[in-house]
């Protein structure tokens, strides 16, 4: 993939009678980093985001029980992982961008799970006060 | 650096902004490059490394919001339930749509500054910005219509059930679009006046900006035939509710009163009057609860038509509270105006960084070994997508 990318900005660079400054550079190391992603990913990956929206939609209107959010969050995760990869560019990219950018969720996964399981401890302080006029109505 | 004359496009004869700084003689550093990097590349991977720092930063602070989230929904699933019938899901699914569009126009929008195609890259980046317009436009529709409605935070909430649409109100679509308007004016003013200076630089950089500010309206028109389609549909989980019962499923929603569940036995007469006479009791809230329960239960056993108002779910152990009330609904109404508004001033400043872009663009700053602040923006833009990717199902499709 990188390879095909790799060619693909030197023909394009080539066709558009790119003239470079630095002469003899052509291959100069540091100067030649572009990969453009080809349109066909884009197209495709914007074709499966769009599918999995419509497939968000139409499953919510089923009831799954408790695992509605789990349902939920497995299709927005495919989708975040669609947009992560290839429109952010993060699968030709330094694995160390990568590295960075997906400690922000393991430290987000602790983050959530230690205060849900702490609230779960104290979740009585949270319940809302009970203000409608009349609790309970005689039917 | 000599890209933008060989690349022989022409238009833009006055271009002489900054490129000739530094001169041709200046072999190791192109005037796009600081001084204090060795190569281009250098530049760039410094600078994603910095926008990949500042993602981070940016899913760390949403993290806040979506564990309020987290831990309101554990604690009053009923409330989320209820509330989320308010939410036009019709909308959230155009938002969507249209959040992932501009996306893919910002991935090509990038690939187009890697290929110096320049026309094309401005082009992109104008419609990026005008479905970030269509987005605001949409979501001014839904927050004034449910302002109007008062489904407001905690403080403010005045949503009435039994009168949801007050007349006489404030009417909030039009100072939403006012900023809009003003912007639109303004954008407008100053095409004018560069054509008529007969300045091809600003016209050139008007003209996109002028489609931006007007796809902003297209977009409050879009929310308006959508939203007008769709009257809310109060009551919803309490309809669904019932139909659990009556089919038998014993629902478990977690009610608030903590009432312990016991099973349903044969109710005697007798614990039924004892069950009375301790219900008495104002304070004993979950055992009137319970009767209460158990009397919607024989109306169903019986046959009875319920009403489809009745706030009896008929499983002996749950009688749904009431959720539109300030401090339920209106805690959910709190962060769904938090993380929705949070995400609509990111909108708005991924809008202002675009712009800036645009106008680079037009310039022509940028090629192959410098695109830089195109690819930055872009990871900004994706972030901004992949939050809304997120918030869409977590808010507006919950049953």
């Amino acid at each position: 993939m990188s390879s095909h990318s790799h060619t693909d900005s030197h023909a394009v660079t080539a066709g558009s009678g790119h003239t470079d400054a630095h002469g003899h550079g052509e291959h100069r190391e540091g100067y030649d980093f572009a990969h453009p992603i080809p349109l066909w990913i884009l197209f495709a990956v914007f074709g499966a985001l769009v599918f999995l929206t419509l497939v968000t939609v139409w499953q919510s209107n089923f009831d799954f029980g408790s695992y509605d959010v789990a349902i939920v969050m497995i299709i927005a995760t495919v989708k975040a992982l669609l947009v992560a990869l290839f429109f952010m560019h993060l699968a030709f990219d330094k694995p160390f961008n990568f590295v960075v950018f997906f400690s922000s969720f393991v430290f987000v996964g602790l983050f959530v799970i230690f205060t849900l399981s702490d609230s779960r401890m104290t979740s009585d302080s949270f319940e809302p006060v009970q203000d409608e006029v009349v609790a309970v109505q005689p039917s | 650096m000599s890209t933008i004359e060989a690349a022989g496009h022409g238009t833009h004869g006055h271009d002489d902004h900054g490129h000739d700084g530094h001169g041709h003689g200046d072999h190791d550093h192109p005037s796009f490059l600081a001084h204090h990097f060795d190569t281009p590349e250098q530049q760039f991977d410094s600078g994603k490394l910095g926008i990949w720092l500042f993602l981070v930063t940016e899913v760390l602070f949403f993290s806040g919001m979506f564990c309020a989230y987290a831990i309101f929904r554990m604690t009053r699933p009923d409330v989320f339930e209820g509330c989320s019938q308010f939410l036009n899901t019709k909308l959230g699914a155009i938002n969507t749509g249209v959040l992932l569009f501009s996306s893919l126009t910002m991935a090509w929008a990038v690939r187009c500054a890697q290929t110096e195609e320049h026309k094309k890259l401005t082009a992109l980046l104008a419609c990026t910005l005008s479905c970030a317009m269509v987005f605001l436009g949409v979501k001014t529709i839904e927050y004034s219509h449910k302002w109007g409605m008062g489904l407001l935070p905690a403080g403010y909430f005045t949503y009435n059930p039994a009168n949801p649409h007050p007349e006489g109100g404030t009417n909030w679509l039009l100072y939403l679009c006012m900023p809009f308007v003003l912007l639109l004016v303004g954008v407008i003013a100053w095409l004018v006046i560069s054509v008529v200076k007969g300045n091809k630089f600003h016209t050139a950089c008007a003209m996109p900006l002028t489609v931006v500010c007007l796809s902003f309206f297209a977009g409050v028109g879009l929310g308006m035939i959508l939203e007008s389609g769709e009257t809310p549909h109060i009551g919803h989980a309490e309809h669904a509710s019932v139909a659990h019962a009556a089919g038998g499923d014993a629902h478990h929603s977690e009610s608030g009163d903590g009432a312990p569940t016991e099973p349903s036995g044969p109710d005697t007469a007798e614990t039924a009057s004892l069950m009375e006479r301790l219900a008495k009791d104002a304070t004993n809230t979950g055992l009137q609860n319970d009767l209460l329960a158990r009397k919607a239960q024989a109306e169903l056993s019986g046959g009875a038509v319920v009403d489809s108002d009745s706030e009896i779910s008929g499983a002996i152990e749950s009688v749904p509270q009431e959720v539109m009330t300030p401090s339920r609904a209106g805690v959910f109404f709190g962060i769904y105006y938090c993380m929705t508004g949070v995400h609509a001033i990111h909108i708005i400043g991924g809008i202002g960084v675009l712009v800036w872009l645009l106008i680079r663009s037009v310039r022509q700053d940028f090629n192959r070994q410098y695109f830089g602040p195109v690819d930055y923006v872009g990871l900004y833009w994706h972030i901004v997508d992949l939050i809304w990717i997120y918030l869409f199902p977590l808010l507006y499709l919950i049953r």
